[in-house]
């Protein structure tokens, strides 16, 4: 479809000042969610999109205009190409009020619309009555808010977000991704939101990308990255606690947990060690007022290792009995109460085979933390 | 009068002509990594700890007419620069430029490196970045520059000495002017101008705190 053709290319190599080897592209409409950890290359990929910075060998295309070409001919500077960049810290400019620091990326429109835009893109982000405020009269929420402002005011071809709920408390994020959610509807430019947030991605973005020493691990969209990572060192890095080394045998059972399940998908992996993905959502705990969906597929005994309160939920850490394995996944808490969990108490749970993802063996010992 | 209203002139263009200097090296230092910013920060700063007299001395020899930069400037100028009001602005330009770069590259420092890269990405060009993006926020430190300049420049004693001598009307400043007084023991005249001196540095310091305060605010 035309709407979604993609319309952002990228692919940069570089060895300085830091390594790069990235490849990713976005549609029209999509919010593409560049993620890894602190120090894997994230804001320098976002900079080199925005002309901010240029590596060494690179394309950047967008809408078919070449903004950086791979023989080094082309370089189109952050002026000229038209890119809505949000800054982590805002990045305003403290000697201009509101309206002015929207209505400075408004260089296309020409005499008294310039402040009617201004106050347009204003009024788009909750921010209308404010306008003649400086930035240091504001809370972090609404000079977040004024900078997503002056970046669409530029009326980009790309919107590029660089962590920008990092700096904000918890409900004013909340506030924040909803306005976003809201925006992003009537927006058919590519998006790219930097985050170590991976709720952050679940939330807001349509597809990812894991980059890690600069180097892209893995993209696509959000389920089929989080729900079939390639290797268990992506699946870490997305946060994936149950992870396992195991056999596959012949017959196509795993042997993990100290139990054999059958395993009904396609796996191009071939018989031996492998590294195994447990989602959480396919580990069933065993109720004590009647039974649960699917009990009687690969129950496995454990013993509460640990209860950390999580908002609503309790993060449990079982033992499984027999084994020196630990299983981990959340329940929320009146079903914690009503089950009578508690710490060191004993717990039978099951492992719906469909939520297990196999993975090439990885080099790390079994349990992966 | 006339030492004081020499001091003023003499004061205005070194300020006039230094400030712009000043402005375009502190940005640089401010803003620029290359491999020579060491030194170039040590020659900058020199002036701060080299006595006035050695300064003083080879700025006599350079212009002097039989040396090559003395002779070449001396063409420029129609005249020899030493002992001249154009030697004594050339020497000012000199021995003040610390004064000149450091609050400058101070309040370059003081804008951030994300708020010059949203100018730039909301379409401003660098002059354009430069112009409505920095200048307003560095002014209190570019002030701050010109006070400090033009303040040391009218007390400035031991390189106008060697430079400009002490020619009445053309190289006699008000600090020679109260040394040569109290060298006569007219005590009266010397202590007027030094209180003059005096209450001008007191309130160039002022304004030259008050203005760094507010950059310390507004960061």
């Amino acid at each position: 479809m035309d709407d979604k053709a993609i319309t952002l290319q990228v692919r940069l190599t570089q060895t300085v000042p830091i390594a790069l080897d990235v490849q990713l592209q976005c549609g029209k409409g999509e919010m593409l969610a560049l993620t890894g950890p602190s120090g894997s290359g994230k804001t320098t990929v976002l900079r080199c999109i925005a002309g901010l910075h240029r590596a060494a060998n690179g394309m950047v295309k967008c809408n078919d205009q070449v903004w950086q070409d791979r023989q080094g001919k082309t370089f189109i500077g952050a002026q000229q190409r038209r890119v809505g960049l949000v800054f982590q810290q805002y990045a305003l400019f403290p000697h201009l009020n509101v309206l002015q620091n929207v209505a400075i990326a408004l260089s296309h429109v020409k005499g008294q619309d310039k402040k009617t835009k201004a106050m347009h893109w204003l009024s788009l982000t909750n921010m209308s009555g404010m306008h003649d405020k400086r930035p240091a009269q504001l809370s972090g929420g609404q000079r977040q808010r004024v900078a997503l402002a002056r970046a669409l005011a530029r009326e980009p071809d790309v919107l590029l977000l660089d962590e920008p709920f990092s700096a904000v408390d918890q409900l004013t994020r909340e506030k924040l991704y909803r306005e976003l959610a809201l925006i992003r509807s009537n927006l058919n430019i590519p998006m790219i939101l930097v985050t170590h947030d991976m709720l952050e991605v679940q939330q807001l973005a349509d597809s990812l990308c894991l980059i890690h020493h600069g180097k892209t691990l893995q993209s696509g969209s959000i389920n089929d990255v989080m729900r079939k990572p390639e290797t268990a060192r992506i699946a870490r890095l997305l946060g994936h606690k149950n992870i396992y080394t195991a056999n596959l045998n012949a017959n196509k059972q795993l042997h993990v947990l100290g139990t054999r399940i059958d395993i009904h998908q396609q796996t191009a992996l071939g018989t031996g060690p492998v590294s195994v993905l447990i989602e959480p959502s396919a580990i069933i705990m065993h109720r004590n007022d009647r039974p649960s969906n699917g009990e009687r597929e690969n129950p496995l005994s454990t013993q509460v290792n640990e209860m950390v309160a999580m908002g609503e939920d309790w993060l449990l850490k079982l033992d499984v009995l027999g084994t020196n394995e630990q299983i981990s996944f959340r329940v929320s808490r009146h079903v914690a109460a009503r089950n009578n969990i508690e710490t060191n108490g004993k717990l039978k749970v099951s492992i719906l085979s469909e939520g297990i993802h196999l993975m090439p063996a990885a080099q790390a010992t079994s349990p992966l933390p | 009068m006339a030492p004081f209203l020499l001091s003023l002139k003499l004061a205005f263009w070194t300020t006039v002509l230094l400030l712009p200097i000043g402005i375009v090296i502190g940005r640089v230092l401010a803003y620029y990594s290359f491999k020579a910013k060491a030194w170039v920060e040590a020659l900058v700063y020199l002036p701060l700890v080299l006595p006035p007299t050695v300064l003083g001395y080879y700025l006599l020899v350079a212009l002097s007419p039989n040396h090559a930069i003395g002779k070449s400037l001396g063409a420029f100028f129609d005249g020899p620069l030493v002992f001249s009001f154009e030697g004594l602005v050339l020497a000012s330009l000199l021995v003040n430029i610390p004064f000149a770069v450091q609050p400058s590259q101070q309040a370059f420092a003081s804008i951030s490196q994300d708020t010059r890269e949203a100018a730039w990405v909301s379409g401003l060009s660098s002059w354009q970045t430069f112009l409505r993006i920095e200048l307003p926020q560095c002014w209190l430190g570019i002030l701050c520059a010109a006070t400090l300049t033009f303040a040391h420049t009218l007390g400035e004693f031991g390189v106008v000495l060697m430079v400009g001598g002490n020619i009445a009307g053309e190289t006699r400043t008000l600090s020679i002017a109260i040394y040569d007084s109290v060298q006569a023991f007219d005590m009266g005249a010397a202590g007027a101008m030094t209180a003059g001196l005096l209450a001008f540095s007191v309130i160039a310091l002022v304004v030259m705190r008050v203005a760094g305060l507010q950059i310390h605010r507004g960061r």
